[in-house]
């Protein structure tokens, strides 16, 4: 049984055990339009919560990706390399950027919920 | 995250409509292949003899295997550029609005001045005892530039804009740097209407960059600048007018917390072609703009460049000006060429380019000067303006207006509010513009407006013209509002091409000919 | 004024219509007291015929390259440019249109630049080329900051057979970004050591050939031993010429290639505007600053182009842009592009051939002159020659006898030692004529 959380930015964390797979959300992917380019972080790269993890590009918009929770990069989605689509196609499946080994699993409590993103994106 | 300020690159398309000639041109539209589908590698268009025998000093260095060039006889080539040449929209063609662009006429005096062999045909490493008259254009072209702008120097060797930002930012961090405060002022200022080139030129030369908000109405506030300032702040860039075409009301003010805090004033001169005979940037306390000669003043935009930058610079930074430059002495003049060489109380801060600069813009650019002269150069800035304003004012009531509280200046800035719940994008718009047969304006610039629609009709359009134009945009929002979506999301109809593809072309990048793989392969 | 259509009594009309008095009434922004009331103290508008005339008389001060024997290069050389070039780029459509924005009404442009980033690709051998730089200098300062981002080092390795100029742009940059940079001392005979500077920390290697004292250099060991330290190389060149006749740097292992283009379709222009070239490998194409023009197709399925990856470009990126390039050189490249097209490999091959052996029969001839010889061991069309006397000197005594005779070295290189050093440059330009009278006239100054 896995567990969803996204930040404000539009980034989605799966908790799997004692790692996370983080990607952009449905929601963000629509925004962007086409996604022609991700750039990902190599895999042992440390990341703080709130920083720089990967770029995603569209044709005319190219936009950070952060790190929902602190962490170090455990593997990253390669396939992305040759088919950037999959990003559209499938954002909280095989569109997956990256996964995390979780440093503080506390921080997770300061994102929301489905429920509470939901409710975020009427807001917008 | 989310970067929203991205445009749609797709509409809907429309069924395919097929050729209905043979060869798939439409009349004067022919179908242009690339040279490497009709030239051949051993034709050629130019007669040259191949030497007589003679020992060759290439030593192991020479070429051995093909280069793969095609070549084409002389009326081949004639014929293949003419017809790319009718796939491209000019200043000449028609109206050509594109804001922040300046796209006002090119006279061909400065083409044909520019082309004196005294300019056009000098090297510039050529005994400086026989380039009196090239100086010559040098000191005249900076004697009018820092006229116009009531600065005291002026560095001209920077290739275009963005190069000049870079000449001005480097000379604000030698001053810095001079000053002993290199380790602690290394934050710029930019606001978030800023051209691109801005954060990217502070980032190139080791800044840090800090936004500033704008207001709702467009412009910047000294208090929100104020309240950023601190031992940390080299300076701030700013475009004035800005990119909303808005005159900043509180620069000066702006420019005096800046000096207070020990920092500099860069202005960004892209709408300098505003206000020429207006108002003197040295005046509003700026310490370093450049100009682009391509907008401004005038030199050919040629499809992309090139353009030229000259940087006028305030007294405190003029010493870090980078060679060359001429310098006078005497009433002589003479030209300064490596640091070594540079004068007493000067202290370059280097090279921006290998030579003297863009002389061949700087040419065009003086001539455009001499032919105005100072009255015609304000009347031109005057009418810039007044075609801005009186777009805006035939617009107005069906487009809508992100900042109606200013004056425009020299274009005028609509949003998309209007074309909510139409279906219609600023993009779509743009496109149904090319089917009417004008070039769009600028659109989605500046970020700070959403769907930003940017018109900037230049001095150099009749009222006549505007009044067509106005007619037209008319017409269209008219149409965009009353469900004529069809007309939008499948423009351009009457192209020489319809929408492109720009995913495609990102995904796969395809960036030169290859020559098609053999049957074998291609089976495979 | 004869550029401006609008009439007085259009002006009137038009501000009724605004609604405002007068035009200032417009500029109500600008703070009073700033606000000009009169012209600036600049002459008047003046008729064409009055304009023509004044800016012939300062042309007119200047001893142009046709009208003399003329071998000045450095970095800028004098060719012959077909009369179709010049007509070309003076069309309408090219000359006043913009930056293909707006790719449906632009593909002559797009087109042009597919065309000539497929030439660049071919010339220097290498995978992909972009749409230009603005010249050789600043597409080198550009490289060296590319190098930076692909390797993640900051340390540039400059050759001392670097032009000097693209040298102290190279300098320049990296002085303001804090970067490191290492220049080998003036390296006139190509004997220099460059291996030796190489090391892990090094982020590139730059290295000029034909050099700027016109000698040729073997570029694949510098690949070699760079790479071996995850460095890249950067093989510069300023005469795009000599690729016609020489191995090219693709050949050669070179990681990136800039050039200056000038030589191909584009005047002397005293420095400018030029042409930066620009070639890489592909798997450093989203490192590479400036435009790239890439094949498409259109709603209706037919081929077009468009500027692509433009998420590298400071529009979008901002203040992590590749570079805060904007405009470039298109009327340039445009230029460029027919020239090398009415050439093609037949006629840059021969082109190639005839400058070389112009260079040949003129180095043979100088160094038949008392007291002159020639350094290179092997060279294209420019080479040095050591005279007995400063060659700052010599290259004025022969301006007044109207011959350009070359480059003092010294004028780039000041207080280098290298005073008796002078740059000469031979291109198809040069009859038996011309080098005969340069070595009449040599000998006579001497």
């Amino acid at each position: 049984m896995s567990e969803t959380r996204y930040t404000k930015d539009h980034e989605y964390i799966r908790i799997e055990g004692e790692t996370g797979v983080v990607g952009i959300t449905d929601f963000a992917q629509g925004q962007l339009g086409d996604v022609v380019f991700v750039e990902l972080p190599s895999v042992g790269k440390t990341v703080a919560k709130g920083g720089e993890a990967a770029v995603v590009e569209s044709v005319k918009a190219a936009s950070e990706v952060y790190a929902p929770v602190s962490g170090e990069v455990v593997a990253v989605n390669s396939e992305l390399e040759g088919a950037p689509g999959t990003v559209n196609e499938d954002p909280s499946g095989k569109g997956w950027f990256l996964k995390l080994k979780l440093k503080d699993a506390a921080e997770l409590d300061g994102l929301m919920s489905e429920a509470e993103y939901q409710n975020y994106l009427k807001t917008l | 995250m989310l970067n929203r300020q991205g445009r749609p690159t797709q509409g809907t398309v429309s069924a395919h409509e097929p050729h209905a000639t043979f060869t798939g041109n439409r009349a004067l539209q022919q179908i242009e292949p690339l040279i490497f589908e009709i030239g051949h590698t051993e034709t050629t268009g130019v007669d040259i003899d191949p030497p007589a025998p003679f020992k060759s000093r290439l030593g192991a260095h020479a070429r051995k295997g093909e280069i793969g060039l095609p070549g084409l006889s002389e009326p081949e080539a004639m014929r293949h550029y003419v017809r790319l040449s009718q796939k491209n929209y000019g200043i000449d063609t028609g109206l050509f609005p594109l804001g922040s662009c300046t796209m006002k006429h090119n006279a061909r005096l400065n083409e044909k001045t520019a082309r004196m062999p005294g300019f056009s045909d000098v090297h510039p490493l050529q005994p400086v005892s026989t380039v009196p008259g090239a100086l010559e254009v040098m000191l005249e072209l900076s004697r009018y530039l820092m006229t116009l702008t009531g600065m005291p120097a002026v560095a001209l060797s920077p290739k275009a804009g963005a190069h000049g930002e870079a000449c001005g930012m480097m000379a604000i961090k030698a001053a810095i740097a001079a000053k002993g405060e290199g380790a602690t002022r290394n934050v710029v200022l930019v606001p978030e209407s800023a051209h691109g080139t801005n954060p990217a030129t502070a980032a190139l030369i080791g800044f840090s960059v800090r936004s500033v908000p704008a207001r709702p109405d467009g412009t910047v506030a000294v208090e929100d600048v104020k309240a950023l300032l601190g031992p940390d702040i080299a300076a701030i860039m700013l475009t004035n007018p800005n990119t909303c075409g808005i005159f900043e009301p509180q620069i000066v003010e702006i420019a005096a917390a800046m000096h207070e805090a020990g920092a500099y004033f860069y202005c960004d001169g892209a709408n300098f072609n505003a206000i020429v005979g207006k108002a003197k940037p040295g005046d509003l306390g700026v310490d370093a703009m450049h100009i682009n000669l391509h907008k401004t003043f005038s030199t050919p935009h040629g499809g992309g460049g090139p353009g030229a930058g000259p940087v006028v610079l305030s007294e405190r930074l003029a010493p870090f000006a980078p060679v060359p430059f001429i310098h006078l002495e005497g009433g002589t003049p003479r030209l300064v060429e490596t640091e070594a060489d540079a004068p007493e109380g000067t202290a370059p801060f280097g090279r921006m380019t290998a030579f003297h600069g863009q002389m061949g813009m700087y040419v065009r650019a003086l001539t455009y000067m001499l032919s105005h002269g100072a009255d015609g150069m304000k009347q031109a800035s005057e009418d810039a303006v007044l075609n801005a304003n009186y777009i805006r004012a035939g617009l107005s009531d069906l487009m809508s207006l992100p900042f109606p509280d200013h004056p425009s200046m020299h274009e005028a800035l609509f949003d998309d509010e209007w074309l909510k719940g139409t279906g219609v994008t600023t993009l779509d718009f743009a496109k149904a513009m090319i089917d009417e047969g004008y070039h769009p304006m600028t659109v989605y610039f500046p970020l700070v407006v959403h769907g930003a629609m940017l018109i900037e009709p230049t001095e150099s359009e009749s009222k006549a013209s505007l009044d067509l134009f106005i007619a037209t945009l008319r017409d269209l929002a008219m149409a965009a509002k009353g469900n004529d979506k069809e007309r939008f999301t499948g423009a351009p109809h009457h192209a020489p091409l319809r929408r492109l593809d720009e995913t495609r072309a990102a995904r796969q990048p395809v960036l030169k000919w290859m020559p098609p793989a053999p049957l074998a392969e291609a089976a495979e | 004024m004869r550029y401006l259509p609008l009439s007085d009594t259009d002006r009137q009309d038009m501000l009724a219509r605004i609604g405002v008095a007068d035009v200032d009434a417009l500029f109500s922004d600008v703070p009073a007291d700033k606000l000009l009331k009169a012209p600036v103290d600049l002459p008047r508008a003046k008729g064409e015929l009055e304009v023509e005339r004044i800016m012939a008389k300062m042309s007119a001060r200047n001893v142009s390259a046709s009208a003399v024997p003329f071998f000045v290069g450095a970095g800028a050389y004098k060719h012959h440019v077909p009369a179709t070039v010049d007509h070309l780029i003076q069309r309408s459509e090219f000359l006043t249109s913009y930056t293909p924005y707006q790719p449906e009404i632009a593909q002559g442009t797009l087109q042009y630049l597919f065309e000539f980033q497929t030439q660049v690709s071919a010339l220097t051998g290498m995978e992909v080329a972009n749409a230009s730089m603005y010249d050789g200098s600043t597409g080198t300062g550009e490289a060296v900051l590319m190098a930076h981002r692909v390797t993640k080092r900051r340390k540039a390795v400059l050759s001392g057979g670097l032009h000097p100029h693209y040298a102290g742009v190279v300098r320049t940059l990296s002085e303001m970004a804090n970067d490191e940079v290492v220049t080998l001392a003036p390296d006139v005979a190509a004997t220099e050591d460059i291996l030796a500077q190489i090391d892990d920390e090094t982020s590139c290697v730059v290295v000029q050939s034909p050099d700027f004292f016109g000698n040729l250099r073997d570029l694949k060991p510098i690949a070699a031993k760079a790479h071996a330290h995850g460095a890249l190389l950067i093989a510069v060149f300023t005469e795009v010429v000599s690729l016609g006749a020489v191995t090219p740097p693709g050949e050669q292992d070179a990681d990136i290639v800039v050039g200056e283009g000038q030589s191909i379709g584009n005047a002397l222009n005293f420095g400018g505007p030029y042409v930066g070239l620009f070639a890489a490998k592909s798997k450093y194409i989203r490192q590479m600053p400036g435009r790239l023009c890439g094949e498409t197709v259109d709603a209706s399925g037919q081929r077009g182009f468009v500027l692509t990856l433009s998420t590298r470009e400071q529009h979008i990126r901002r203040d992590k842009a590749t570079s805060n390039i904007c405009t470039n050189s298109g009327l340039c490249v445009l230029a460029f592009t027919i020239h090398m097209t009415l050439l093609g490999q037949a006629g840059l091959t021969r082109l190639a051939a005839v400058n070389h052996a112009n260079a040949v029969a003129l180095a043979d001839a100088l160094a038949g002159v008392k007291g002159v010889s020639v350094l290179n061991a092997s060279f294209f069309n420019e080479f040095t020659v050591k005279l007995p006397k400063p060659a700052a000197e010599i290259v004025e005594a022969l301006a007044a006898k109207g011959i350009l005779a070359g480059v003092p070295v010294s004028r780039l290189l000041p207080g280098a030692g290298l005073d008796d050093l002078l740059l000469v440059a031979s291109t198809e330009i040069n009859t038996n004529e011309d080098r005969a009278a340069f070595v009449a006239a040599l000998a006579e100054v001497l």
